[in-house]
């Protein structure tokens, strides 16, 4: 699947704003799954200064400073993506028992260092007894990995209800547990929670998702938004994508930008102001599918 | 001799540092005992009382978040050194050496290559379910792969007389400062001792560092060079700019931090002194942006950059990260070495020793298993009584517990606990550590004997790691002596350390000073640091003046009986509610007219403008400039310190309700106290830009008070007697040598305007003015407001005596209403160029 997706950021002042410094996570990584054929990034008004680093996740990170006075900041980001296929559950059936896998991570550390740094409690995503707990239904011993995630994740799907209005960024996790209530983001950090409080290494990742238009509608421009799903390390067939929010194994849908250990690690945009005052926020995302061998719209 | 050593207390299940197994004074505490046996018993009370005057007198604090006795609290000192033989010494300071080399090459690895964690030398979760570990930091750029700039660790010795280590400190290790001061201290206590003994001196050590620091800020240089080809490289005797980082004034040991600025000549910053631009740190100065080249931090890892690491942080410098991750700048220590500091490793260090340095650790830790390794776990419960458990990383927030005192069922739920979250724990055995004389006046025997820790630190040279000859000696002084920490009511010790020889610590690098490398000025003001100066300028003289005033209207109070105070009294008692002294009373708001107030009321109002706890008080005014002063603290000297704050723990001693006169006495020390520090300021402090803008806001506020008071005075009874005036301008005793008669209003208004020579005088406040704004603008481009001082130089000039200088001089009140409101926008305008940098930043996040 080809698809080309534009993500504008507008942040919107009450009072000027002198100085902004900025951490952005924007520019899609490629990854065994996906590649990126071209990417921009645009920033109005023109940033002062301007570096791309790859950060310790290897993601893309750019660092702007913007130091002409302003009201208004917008970044935004396009670019055209294909990505490969995915392995399908089917493919999938013989991994290994969860318990072997958690096992192996904490003995041979050594030679599983990708996976280790997502084994953890993490700053938005505090390991516990309660999150063991809930997903130990899914998990018994000797139960394939994969098997158990996916039932994990089919759970979440139908115990939690998706709330925009429950919970915002920094809504604590035993809250979401107790409340059974948020959005992607909530959900992604609730199971990689369940996973690691089990010993398996689980990371945040954040992108993108086509949405269906409805039935016979078009498909609106700017409807769509920034999407947050998990991925789990299974050793022998390495990383696989699950997507809590829509009871789904990745496959050819979900545009990856970035991943770490949970949402702090890759939050798209993150920075300082000096001035400003109150803020509003405006994002709007627009993912469209293309033909294989289209070009990509300017 | 024999008497003394046998009233000290002598457990012998502790190693004592004073007596051996006989019970008597091992050879290096001979001179000592000596000569404590020797003396008079009022030699010792007079050392400690030195002691303590000169703990209080020169500001050793220690600030206490939770005190609620006031935030500083004075630093304790135990009046005995703590001593060590040489020999002794030579081992410790190898084994300090050594594992600081070692602790280095850990940091180095843990944010690079992660070996040890590859080979199995070090379990993962230690560094990846280390929330300290800072995953921005990875792969920052060292010189010479040198992270660990200054390095401290805490030793305590066992009861079999060996050394043990008890934890690390590599974030921003605390107290070579306090330990430098308690050094001045004792070492004056005991000056012939010090001097017999041949005690090693500590200045070399932080010659070493400054130098050190000094040689990797020119190597950050001319890496900033080469990759902006804008900056100047440093030439050959150049000093780099190294700057310490302080969390701020409320941070505990703010103290010490000012302290060592001053000592290492390096400006003390905060973070919003410092800025990144273009991938490089900034000092703001009043001359504009100066590259930073190394960053002595106090702060923090995570405080750092709240645009990478916490993003609560508003004490940090956004963007730094970034900058150290391009090696240019060297910040030490290194981001993220808060790491090290987790008691988890301890265990791991033999095997990383030999891994690393392909030597065996020279100095053991304390016994301590990380429950994480199902083996030590086993152990850890088995053996729980005599252990204390510990958190294993600092996001656990546990106070130490001590298996010996858990009941049963405490015993139980800890265990629980241990196997829920193993990874969480690490338990250590409870160490008998070593008991060290320490002196006590008030209970017998003088001599205790307590236990004692040592801290001691260490800093890379080129060449490898120095020890400081001392320490920071601690002793249990607190309800429990297991635990040693000042935070918890701990005393401090000087730490001497014999020497075999004249052994001089001589700095491993050399600095050459060419004649074109001369410092003439101040070129590192920050902007803060300027506006901290101006406002300490206009706080000397408000005070100056509020004292006078109070004390005037005082003296007028007592001399004269209600109904014989004449008609001043009232534009007196004006003045005093014009600078908030005195409380406007609601009669007095609603009638726009004096009230009679009686005696007592009056009486009790006085009181109250000295020693109030109103913000108008002159007790909150002094405070106020305490704190100024407290913020400038490096640029100050000794002397100029020990008289604020002297003047300011006056304030403090207030229990009961003082009377009249002793108010009045009061306010004479206070004025005495302010004079000299004028005397300083004039006299001590370097001409530099700094000081050019202290002495714009002392002229500032002469001005205004001059405006008001001349106003005042203009405006009452014609039949006024102008005595009083004299004496607030301090111009009496001119005024009677020149005139020797009762004051008439033309001489008066001309000595306190238009005479050249009396600084008092206005055209004296107004030139001296216009030179210095004139030098401001020379050095930082014209503002302009030279010349409207300028101005109202030249219509004071213009003034005819005969037309305007009389009482109720229309031409006069308005030439001082002018001038009062010009020196109040030219305040404003300082502020807005020179000072706005202080804008307040807000973290978001998306």
């Amino acid at each position: 699947m080809r698809y080309h997706v534009f993500h504008e950021t507008k942040y919107i002042y009450d009072s000027i704003v002198t100085l902004s410094q900025q951490m952005l996570h924007m520019t899609p990584r490629n990854s065994f799954a996906q590649v990126c054929e071209q990417n921009t990034l645009t920033i109005h008004p023109q940033p002062t200064e301007r570096v791309q680093h790859v950060d310790y996740f290897k993601n893309y990170s750019d660092y702007i400073a913007v130091f002409t006075p302003h009201k208004i900041l917008k970044v935004s980001s396009s670019f055209t993506v294909t990505l490969k296929p995915r392995m399908q559950l089917s493919e999938l059936e013989h991994s290994l028992p969860w318990n072997i896998v958690a096992h192996r991570l904490m003995h041979e550390h050594g030679e599983h260092l990708e996976a280790v740094t997502y084994l953890y409690t993490s700053p938005s995503i505090k390991c516990s007894q309660a999150l063991a707990d809930y997903a130990r239904p899914s998990f018994w011993p000797g139960r394939p990995l994969i098997e158990s995630v996916f039932e994990l994740s089919q759970r979440i799907y139908q115990e939690f209800e998706f709330d925009p209005e429950a919970t915002d960024v920094s809504t604590p996790l035993e809250q979401v547990l107790v409340g059974r209530r948020g959005v992607c983001q909530d959900f992604a950090h609730l199971m990689i929670g369940c996973l690691r409080s089990l010993g398996l290494a689980a990371r945040y990742v954040s992108g993108y998702i086509l949405t269906t238009p409805p039935e016979g509608g078009e498909r609106l421009i700017g409807a769509d938004a920034s999407h947050a799903w998990i991925s789990v390390y299974s050793l022998i067939y390495g990383w696989i994508d699950f997507d809590p929010t829509n009871n789904c194994l990745v496959q050819n849908e979900h545009i990856t930008v970035a991943w770490g250990r949970d949402f702090s690690d890759v939050s798209p945009m993150r920075g300082i102001v000096l001035g400003g005052g109150a803020q509003k926020l405006k994002v709007n995302v627009t993912v469209t599918p293309l033909q294989l061998t289209m070009p990509a719209p300017v | 001799m024999q008497s003394i050593l046998y009233q000290i207390p002598y457990q012998a299940d502790h190693y004592n540092e004073l007596l051996d197994a006989n019970g008597l004074p091992h050879p290096h505490w001979q001179a000592l005992i000596e000569q404590l046996a020797n003396e008079q018993p009022s030699e010792m009370r007079h050392r400690v009382d030195a002691i303590q005057r000169q703990v209080r007198d020169n500001g050793v604090t220690y600030n206490v978040y939770a005190d609620t006795n006031g935030l500083q609290r004075p630093w304790d000192l135990d009046a005995l050194p703590f001593i060590l033989p040489h020999e002794e010494w030579a081992q410790i300071s190898a084994a300090v050496s050594q594992r600081a080399t070692l602790l280095n090459q850990l940091l180095v690895d843990i944010y690079g290559q992660q070996t040890s964690i590859k080979e199995g030398l070090l379990p993962s979760v230690l560094v990846h379910g280390h929330a300290g570990f800072l995953r921005p930091c990875h792969d920052v750029q060292h010189q010479d792969n040198i992270a660990l700039h200054l390095y401290a660790v805490d030793i305590a010795r066992a009861p079999n007389g060996k050394w043990w280590v008890v934890s690390d400190r590599t974030q921003a290790p605390t107290g070579a400062g306090y330990a430098l001061e308690n050094r001045t201290i004792i070492s004056s206590a005991f000056p012939d001792l010090f001097r017999d003994l041949n005690i090693q001196r500590l200045s070399g050590f932080f010659t070493s560092m400054r130098d050190s620091l000094s040689h990797w800020g020119r190597a950050c240089a001319q890496k900033q060079s080469l990759a902006h080809p804008e900056i100047k490289a440093l030439s050959e005797g150049e000093q780099p700019l190294i700057v310490i980082l302080t969390p701020g004034p409320y941070n505990e040991t703010y103290h010490e931090q000012s302290y060592l600025a001053g000592y290492l000549g390096f400006p003390l910053v905060q973070g919003n002194d410092l800025t990144v631009r273009n991938g490089i740190v900034w000092l703001k100065t009043i001359s504009g942006l100066k590259a930073v080249h190394v960053i002595l931090r106090r702060l923090d890892d995570d405080f750092c950059d709240p645009l990478e690491l916490n993003s609560s942080s508003v004490l940090g410098v956004a963007g730094l990260t970034q900058v150290a991750r391009n090696g240019q700048v060297v910040i030490a220590n290194s981001l993220g070495s808060n790491i090290l500091q987790s008691g988890a490793l301890l265990g791991f260090l033999p095997k990383l020793c030999r891994r690393f340095l392909n030597e065996p650790l020279k100095m053991p830790s304390v016994a301590t298993w990380w429950c994480g390794e199902p083996q030590a776990l086993e152990t850890v419960i088995t053996n729980l009584h005599n252990l204390v458990i510990k958190p294993a990383f600092p996001q656990i927030n546990q106070h130490p517990i001590f298996g010996e005192d858990l009941s049963p069922v405490e015993r139980e739920h800890l265990v629980q606990k241990l196997r829920a979250n193993p990874q969480h724990y690490i338990a250590q055995e409870q160490v008998k550590i070593s008991q060290a004389p320490a002196w006590s006046s008030h209970h017998k025997p003088n001599i205790n004997s307590l236990a004692i820790g040592l801290r001691v630190y260490a800093c890379p040279t080129p060449n490898g790691y120095v020890i400081m000859p001392g320490g920071l000696a601690r002793i249990a002084s607190g309800k429990d002596e297991r635990v040693i920490t000042m935070q918890r009511g701990g005393t401090s010790k000087d730490t001497w350390i014999t020497s075999p020889n004249t052994s001089y610590h001589t700095s491993l690098l050399r600095r050459t000073t060419s004649s074109k490398d001369l410092v003439r000025g101040n070129t590192y003001l920050s902007s803060r640091m300027v506006e901290n100066l101006f406002w300490f300028g206009r706080y000397t003289i408000r005070n100056t003046h509020n004292t006078r005033l109070i004390r005037t209207a005082i003296q007028f109070f007592l001399e004269f009986s209600t109904e014989h105070r004449p008609i001043e009294w009232s534009t007196l008692h004006q003045l005093c509610l014009w600078f908030g002294l005195m409380p406007e009373t609601e009669e007095a708001t609603k009638k726009s007219k004096q009230v009679v107030l009686n005696d007592d009321d009056i009486e009790h109002q006085l009181i109250q403008a000295v020693f109030s706890s109103k913000d108008s008080s002159l007790q909150s005014n002094i405070q106020q400039f305490f704190q100024l002063a407290f913020n400038i603290r490096e640029r100050l000297s000794s002397d100029n310190w020990r008289i604020i704050n002297q003047m300011s723990q006056r304030f403090n001693h207030g229990r009961h309700t003082p009377t009249l006169s002793e108010t009045l006495e009061h306010l004479n020390e206070t004025s005495a106290d302010l004079v000299t520090l004028s005397g300083f300021t004039l006299d001590g402090m370097t001409r530099d830009q700094g000081w050019r803008f202290m002495s714009i806001g002392r002229r500032i506020e002469r001005l205004q008070f001059l405006c008001v008071l001349l106003q005042n005075a203009l405006t009452m009874p014609p039949e006024s007697n102008l005595d009083w005036l004299l004496e607030l301008t301090d111009s009496i005793v001119t005024y009677r040598a020149r005139y020797s008669a009762q004051p008439e209003w033309l001489p008066v208004l001309d000595l306190l305007l238009m005479d050249e020579h009396n600084p008092n005088a206005m055209i004296f406040q107004l030139k001296g003015m216009v030179k210095y704004l004139t030098e401001v603008s020379v050095n930082y481009g014209n503002g302009g407001y030279e010349d409207i001082f300028i101005e109202r130089l030249d219509s004071l000039k213009a003034l005819d005596p005969d037309l305007s200088l009389y009482h109720g001089s229309a031409t006069l009140l308005n030439w001082l209403n002018e001038t009062y409101t010009k020196s109040v926008e030219l305040s404003d305008l300082l502020s807005l160029r020179f000072f706005s940098y202080s804008g307040k930043a807000s973290t978001e996040q998306f």
